[in-house]
């Protein structure tokens, strides 16, 4: 009973805290709404800008500014099609490339490895994702541009060049540079974003059913196929579209391999451009309120449609309840 | 007994099939073993040869005048003073405007936005900018700094990187809030105190070392950033640190001295990336030390 008198007399103070409280309260939700949704105006904030930005070009040209192939400044005509072409070809090479070693790198990381040799190798190749792009674009330009066009092209002319069908795919001369280093270069670059998501997702089997698997007699490679794989289909597939988005916006390294041709060439060998290296290989020579400026513009808004569709698409298929289903 | 009927009766033949299975069987696992330690071995040789070439080239023209000199014409013993100023003066202010709006808007989603539509969208949308092309960033920032202010700026640099920042910061400050037990707010709550308080004193603090992690990581990304870098501060030849002129980078200085014929500048390029390179390298790694004593 004492007690209970002796609670009241702090109520008031508690009230007027309360007051208080709320309203700082009201303040601190406010500015992490207020953060939130300038993100969304972000993001909005890009899309119209790239959009009116190149409006002009886009309203010049038509629908043909996406097909055509003709990028002439002299002339004042530009196209989108060699770029769309290049960026399209050079990431799904990259993603045929990357794939079976991304796969490969976590199915060693997962099940082959020794334990202490999981940390270690796990972070080295996350290491190889925080080289800076530019990295990628001078060791590419200096080290592996020669030794393609030295070694690799040489033989792989010489050989699969010579045959029918496929041979109009490896022909012509051996500048190192081209689609195809393109492509390579890009593969290392995305190998270590497509191997985090597949070990994350490998990991996240539930250890019953592989050991349900090895209990019955399988191999490693047999639980990978027949549990490892099917439980995490979906997952995997998001994460090669994650690979996918990172390599279709690459710029720096592909801008110095590439070769920088505004032409579309039969041969994986012979040069390209993708939209990002053209970007920004023309911009420097683009003057402020120009037609070519708003044709750069335009192309950016054409990877920001490509690169946001694949990202969606990546996101549904890693929505959590997949990867934990 | 049927069983061990019918294996009797024909004994032979079936130990062989299943021995020649079992066989196939371990062969093909075998070989994607191999294949799998292969194509570590692949990325990792990858890894080595960029390192070794960095410290090869990087070092060979390494010299007390890369920190002492500004960039000048090929031939004149030139350094990249005012790129690696420049780098660090928009790396640091990009950082600095982007890391609070980041910790924010992941404190909403962790916070303010269980099951709401918003957050569902903020979420969707963060995700799309930490993966989206950072050239698109930098034409953005071209457009909406550049253009109407007339001019290439140091301040449009960092508003890019801060652009950059944001998403990989919400990201981190999101998982690590969540991480975190609700045992722990409803102490709090329980105590009277109101959220905001629950989140700055006690959330923040718990969640410290993950957040730490996230804002070291979004400046090893942004310190090695060229593209968005091209269409907002350009770079400049001369020693400036005027956040309202063009101001150089260490990224765009290399980008421009690597594709030169000139000797020097090449070289001066490579230790611009050996620079880099380990800065980024060296920040990551100490985020991932930070983030492994925080648990």
């Amino acid at each position: 009973m004492q007690q209970a008198a002796t609670i009241p007399p702090p109520a008031p103070p508690i009230v007027a805290r309360r007051h208080a409280g709320s309203l700082s309260d009201a303040v601190f939700a406010l500015s992490c709404g207020a953060a939130g949704v300038l993100v969304l105006v972000l993001l909005g904030a890009v899309i119209v800008s790239l959009f009116l930005g190149g409006w002009p070009a886009l309203s010049a040209f038509g629908a043909g500014f996406l097909s055509s192939t003709e990028w002439d400044p002299v002339q004042d005509v530009y196209g989108a099609g060699v770029s769309i072409y290049g960026t399209l070809v050079t990431a799904l090479l990259a993603l045929a490339l990357a794939v079976p070693v991304a796969f490969g790198v976590a199915f060693f990381l997962t099940e082959v490895a020794p334990a202490w040799l999981r940390r270690p190798v796990g972070t080295a190749i996350e290491l190889l994702a925080a080289v800076p792009s530019i990295i990628y674009g001078m060791w590419g330009f200096f080290v592996i541009v020669p030794v393609m066009a030295s070694t690799i092209q040489p033989a792989v002319i010489g050989t699969l060049g010579e045959l029918p069908m496929i041979g109009a795919l490896f022909a012509g001369p051996p500048f190192g540079t081209g689609i195809l280093t393109a492509a390579l270069i890009l593969a290392i670059m995305v190998l270590p974003f497509i191997a985090a998501v597949m070990r994350d997702v490998f990991e996240a089997v539930p250890a019953i059913y592989k050991e349900s698997a090895y209990g019955l007699g399988a191999t490693t490679w047999e639980v990978v196929r027949g549990v490892v794989l099917p439980y995490t289909r979906v997952s995997v597939v998001g994460g090669i579209m994650l690979g996918l988005g990172r390599a279709l916006g690459e710029t720096m390294a592909v801008t110095f391999v590439i070769g920088n041709a505004n032409r579309i060439t039969p041969t994986l060998f012979g040069p390209g451009n993708t939209i990002a290296s053209l970007v920004a290989l023309e911009f420097p020579e683009s003057q402020m309120g120009s037609l070519k400026l708003s044709a750069l513009l335009a192309l950016g808004f054409l990877l920001f449609i490509i690169s946001f569709a694949v990202l969606a698409i990546s996101r549904w298929l890693l929505r959590p309840r997949a990867a934990g289903r | 007994m049927d069983a061990t009927l019918a294996a009797s009766r024909t004994p032979q033949p079936r130990r062989d099939i299943a021995a020649a299975l079992g066989r196939r069987r371990k062969r093909t696992d075998a070989m994607v073993r191999a294949f799998c330690i292969a194509a570590t071995l692949i990325g990792l040789f990858f890894l080595a040869s960029i390192l070794l070439t960095l410290i090869g080239r990087g070092l060979a023209a390494a010299g007390l005048n890369v920190f002492t000199q500004v960039t000048r014409p090929p031939g004149s013993e030139g350094g990249l003073l005012n790129a690696i100023v420049g780098s660090l003066i928009q790396t640091a202010l990009g950082a600095l405007i982007g890391t609070p709006i980041g910790l924010l808007a992941g404190t909403y989603l962790a916070e303010y936005a269980q099951g709401s539509r918003l957050g569902e969208v903020v979420r969707f949308v963060s995700d799309v900018l930490l993966a989206a092309p950072s050239i698109l960033i930098g034409l953005f920032v071209y457009q909406l700094l550049v253009v109407p202010f007339g001019g290439f700026s140091g301040w449009a640099g960092c508003v890019a990187l801060a652009i950059i920042v944001i998403p990989i910061v919400i990201r981190t400050t999101e998982d690590m809030l969540r991480l975190l037990p609700n045992t722990l707010r409803e102490a709090v709550i329980g105590l009277g105190a109101p959220k905001w308080k629950m989140v700055t004193l006690v959330l923040w603090r718990a969640a410290r070392s993950g957040i730490i992690t996230g804002a070291l990581l979004a400046v090893a990304r942004i310190a090695g950033e060229t593209a968005p870098l091209l269409f907002t501060s350009l770079g400049n030849l001369n020693w400036s640190v005027a956040l309202s002129q063009p101001m150089a980078s260490l990224p765009v200085t290399m980008f421009n001295y690597a594709g030169s014929a000139f000797e020097d500048w090449v070289d001066l390029a490579w230790t611009g990336a050996l620079l880099i390179t380990f800065g980024v390298l060296g920040l990551n790694i100490l985020a991932r030390t930070v983030l492994h004593r925080g648990r």
